[in-house]
């Protein structure tokens, strides 16, 4: 679609800011920065799955030159956070790698030599890895508070706890099929960003400490760690360039509050920097999810009623999972436009590592559950899965709750266009064969296609602020608390900035990630980059310019500020061009300084359906991925190569690949991840690449003055289920389970009798 | 950050490691302590932390990211995976070294990598490009599919390898 407005910046293809740095090794991860008397701090880590700490002695450790500090649960600060809060260090630990003591030493071997000196005699308690076990009566009880092991739902009651609406009864009663069943996504896979988790911490007494991150989300660290230190500590985060996270570094306090007890205890900067086989085992998992539920459907596919219970298993305890609840609810009923719910959520702790945020956030794991049960009803009633998807998504006038619980009507754009301009690219309809139909066979060589949708209204999620100050030289200066992470959103600030100002990319530079000096700004997530933080960004520099107009109104006789436009530093009356002046002259020995803010809302919804073709071999079992076509409608491109980017991440960071081979294995004896390392967990290398095509419509969004909308946080979350689906239609047979390993395939096609359940062996 | 501390030690039990990274030669002293290769030391830890070389990175530390990719004597080694005391006479190329040494230039491969954005949050960055450098210094005209085996050891989560295919098609075949 060709656009009316052209712009000067916007949709172009412009290199990144970073890029430069990028490519020759002088971007600055946390590993990179140098401190004066930096310490480093190791965590001894629990090799069982569940035991009380009967005594620890660290006297030997102690001895060992070049170690400042030693802290186990009885001398650690009594800081606690999650949902509901832990302690850092605890007398009990509660899965194999819960930390046990900290040590701070002048270099990293001595610190790892003084963790293996410290003795600790465990008491071992009966472990429980099993979400269903551990609700059972009996079963080993991870908190004395938390009986039965499971956690209460929503932050406080307000919050979103259960889709509860409408009459299930009724609905099933006009349903023209009824479906029961299960689905698990409960393999837990990793997103593993490549630079691990890590931060450096210097406490200055009393009570001011800085903290530099490897995460993205600067202001939410300060959050959440003056909530976790008090109201009397001071608390600035310093964030750089953040090397991958996918969520799951936004809440990093653990680490975070690591370095920054042993700075308290020694008075130097510490860091804390977590070794692959540490972030793979002792840092975030996705949430495991299994849904039992039943489904109506009605012949032309509308569906009538869901009711069921949607289990959610958090590892040994919850960072934000009640929230992801919350959101996966609302992302549910935009994606499945139905007037009948009763969908009842369960949050239970098992001891093993917790999940935390990835990409998808609650929404991908109740939706790779929800469109297989779905698909059970469209089998029934012969219904096209594209059809069904596409006729129930959220459409201007619907509406759904949010994570607040309260209604919001939609008021965003008919995405239908874009799954109909995606079906046609991929060839959907001259493709689909019927369920559980291959759409060729070859020998053993089987090809099979599946579809999936997601869409969330995090788009505009919580609050940004921004400034734009105009200095007297000319240059402009924004302040925006954002750390890169490898969305260009640092660059598409710049981008628009210069836009609205139209100057020069060179004339503008932007803070960098101190919230000493940057305004609040909840960063990136949920996609809300492009409507919510530059909406800030947008209102601070339409903001400066209006300041900028006021002062240059009376130079230029101008009767009104409005009367005036400007390009390249110089502001002109719009009826008499001649009437000019630069920037300079009207600022002379002053600066201007707009600010913007942006206000939650909860109205508009981005989309994403991604179609798979992939090939079943049914002699090895192996699952080859051929083809992705992803579709979307952006409203307007900011930044076609970041876009491209955030489509193809479909496939890793716990994506797509999530349903082929991504998956974390626990020992069921032991409680030990077996995988946890960058051999043994699976990857996805660039010799085995899938053809992917991206579609991106452009219907303007009423969202902000350039009508953009992001989507890339929601790129992973449609793949796995088309993947189960296609795989399903491949071999001819319904699979329950993620990921469709080999020995999944050949065990539903009768070649097998191995047993394997989820992420448990 | 090369220079040898002297001290009064009998001078025959010293040993020294000379390397050249980047046309640079250094002689590091064996041994424990600041500015010494310890029998233990990486060759990717002494170009980080002994020589102040932070442009590889390193990620699993164990041989199976690619993080961490140099070239020794033109070849594309994991330098986690080497240990520096077994390094000596050998000459190295980090990210730092590919530019231009007296114009500043940017190698026409790294300008390949900023023109097609060809990544995301830039850590697996350095180590794709030593690789695909290895490739072409070998190979100036690697087919497609030549350069995504050369890229497989490569670990990348933000799935950038789409782009930098593009970027690096897009300087092989021209020569220098």
């Amino acid at each position: 679609m060709t656009m009316a407005v052209t712009y000067r910046y916007i949709g172009k293809v412009i290199p990144r800011r970073d890029g430069p740095d990028i490519v020759t090794g002088q971007s600055a991860f946390l590993n990179d920065l140098k401190f004066r008397d930096l310490l480093y701090g190791k965590v001894l880590r629990s090799p069982h799955p569940h035991a009380l700490i009967k005594s620890i002695d660290t006297w030997k450790a102690e001895q060992v030159k070049g170690v400042k500090a030693i802290i186990t649960y009885e001398t650690v600060p009594d800081w606690k956070s999650g949902n509901p809060p832990i302690h850092l260090l605890d007398k009990k630990v509660r899965y194999v790698g819960d930390a046990v003591a900290l040590v701070a030493a002048e270099t990293e071997a001595i610190a790892d030599q003084a963790t293996r000196l410290i003795e600790v005699e465990y008491e071992v308690l009966p472990a429980v890895f099993d979400d269903y076990e551990a609700m059972k009566p009996g079963a080993p009880q991870l908190y004395d508070d938390l009986p039965g092991n499971l956690l209460p739902l929503g932050l406080s009651p307000t919050w979103a706890n259960e889709i509860v609406m409408g009459d299930v009864e009724k609905g099933f009663a006009e349903a023209d099929a009824i479906v029961d069943g299960s689905f698990g996504y409960d393999n837990i896979p990793n997103p593993i960003p490549m630079e691990s988790p890590a931060a450096v911490a210097l406490w200055k007494e009393p009570d001011m400490v800085t903290v530099w991150v490897s995460n993205h989300k600067i202001w939410g660290a300060k959050r959440i760690l003056s909530a976790i230190f008090g109201d009397k500590v001071q608390v600035r985060i310093i964030g750089g360039a953040c090397g991958g996270s996918y969520g799951s570094k936004s809440v990093s306090w653990q680490v975070q509050c690591y370095a920054a007890a042993l700075s308290k205890a020694t008075g130097q900067p510490v860091k804390v920097s977590f070794s692959k086989e540490e972030h793979l085992a002792s840092f975030v998992l996705r949430p495991a999810t299994r849904l039992d539920a039943k489904i109506g459907m009605k012949k032309d596919g509308t569906v009538t009623a869901i009711a069921g219970s949607w289990l959610m298993g958090t590892g040994y305890y919850s960072i934000t999972t009640q929230i992801q609840v919350s959101v996966g609810c609302g992302e549910a009923m935009i994606a499945v436009q139905c007037k009948n719910w009763n969908l009842k959520p369960t949050i239970i702790c098992t001891n093993r590592n917790a999940s935390g945020i990835v990409r998808g956030f609650g929404g991908q794991e109740l939706k790779c559950a929800l469109i297989p049960l779905l698909s059970l009803a469209m089998e029934k009633l012969s219904l096209d899965p594209f059809d069904v998807l596409k006729k129930n998504f959220v459409k201007p006038g619907d509406g759904y709750f949010w994570r607040d619980a309260i209604w919001y009507n939609y008021r965003g754009i008919d995405y239908s266009r874009a799954m109909d301009e995606g079906a046609s690219v991929f060839g959907w309809k001259q493709k689909w064969k019927g369920w559980l139909k291959p759409t060729s066979v070859k020998g053993t060589k089987r090809i099979g296609i599946g579809v999936g949708v997601h869409g969330n209204a995090d788009v505009g999620e919580d609050m940004s602020e921004a400034y734009v100050r105009i200095d007297n030289d000319g240059r402009v200066v924004i302040g925006s608390g954002l750390a890169e992470h490898g969305t260009g959103q640092v660059s598409n600030v710049l981008k628009v900035v210069a836009e609205v100002l139209q100057l020069p990319l060179e004339a503008i530079s932007i803070t960098p990630g101190d919230t000493l000096v940057t305004p609040i700004e909840w960063g990136p997530a949920g996609s809300r980059g492009t409507y919510a933080i530059l909406s800030a960004v947008i209102s601070a520099a339409d903001d400066a310019k209006k300041k900028l107009f006021e002062l240059a109104a009376p130079m230029l006789d101008a009767s009104s500020p409005e009367d005036l436009e400007t390009a390249d530093s110089m502001i002109w009356l719009r009826s008499d061009p001649k009437k000019r002046v630069h920037w300079k002259q009207v600022l002379n020995l002053r600066n201007v300084m707009g600010n913007g803010r942006f206000e939650p809302d909860y109205t508009l919804a981005n989309c994403m359906i991604s179609f798979v073709e992939l090939q079943v071999d049914t002699e090895t079992g192996k699952v080859d991925l051929l083809r992705v076509v992803n579709a979307t409608d952006a409203g307007q491109v900011i930044d076609p190569h970041g876009l491209e980017g955030q489509f193809n991440g479909c496939l890793g960071s716990a994506g797509i690949d999530s349903a082929i081979f991504e998956e974390t294995i626990l020992d069921p004896t032991t409680g030990y991840m077996l995988n946890a390392n960058l051999i043994d967990y699976k990857w996805r290398t660039s010799a085995e690449l899938p053809v992917i095509e991206n579609v991106v419509l452009e219907t303007p969004i009423d969202s902000h003055c350039f009508h953009a909308l992001g989507v890339g946080e929601i790129t992973t979350s449609p793949g796995p289920s088309a993947v189960l689906m296609a795989a399903s239609n491949a071999i001819g047979q319904w699979l329950y389970e993620y990921p469709v390993t080999p020995e999944r395939i050949l065990q539903a096609l009768g070649k097998s009798t191995e047993k394997k359940k989820g992420g448990v062996l | 950050m090369n220079e040898i501390k002297s001290s009064s030690a009998n001078v025959e039990e010293r040993r020294y490691i000379s390397l050249t990274v980047n046309d640079q030669q250094y002689q590091l002293e064996a041994g424990t302590g600041a500015g010494k290769v310890d029998p233990s030391d990486t060759l990717s830890f002494t170009l980080r932390d002994t020589l102040g070389l932070t442009g590889t990175k390193v990620s699993c530390d164990g041989g199976a990211c690619g993080g961490c990719t140099v070239h020794m004597d033109g070849q594309a080694v994991l330098s986690c995976m080497l240990l520096t005391i077994e390094c000596d006479g050998k000459a190295f190329t980090t990210i730092e070294g590919l530019k231009n040494p007296r114009t500043g230039k940017l190698d026409p491969l790294q300008q390949s990598f900023i023109d097609h954005t060809a990544f995301q949050c830039g850590f697996c960055t350095p180590g794709m490009i030593m690789s695909a450098k290895a490739l072409l210094n070998e190979n100036p005209s690697a087919t497609e599919e030549e350069v995504k085996e050369a890229l497989s050891g490569n670990f990348c989560r933000c799935i950038s390898h789409y782009q930098v295919v593009r970027a690096v098609m897009a300087v092989s075949g021209k020569g220098r």
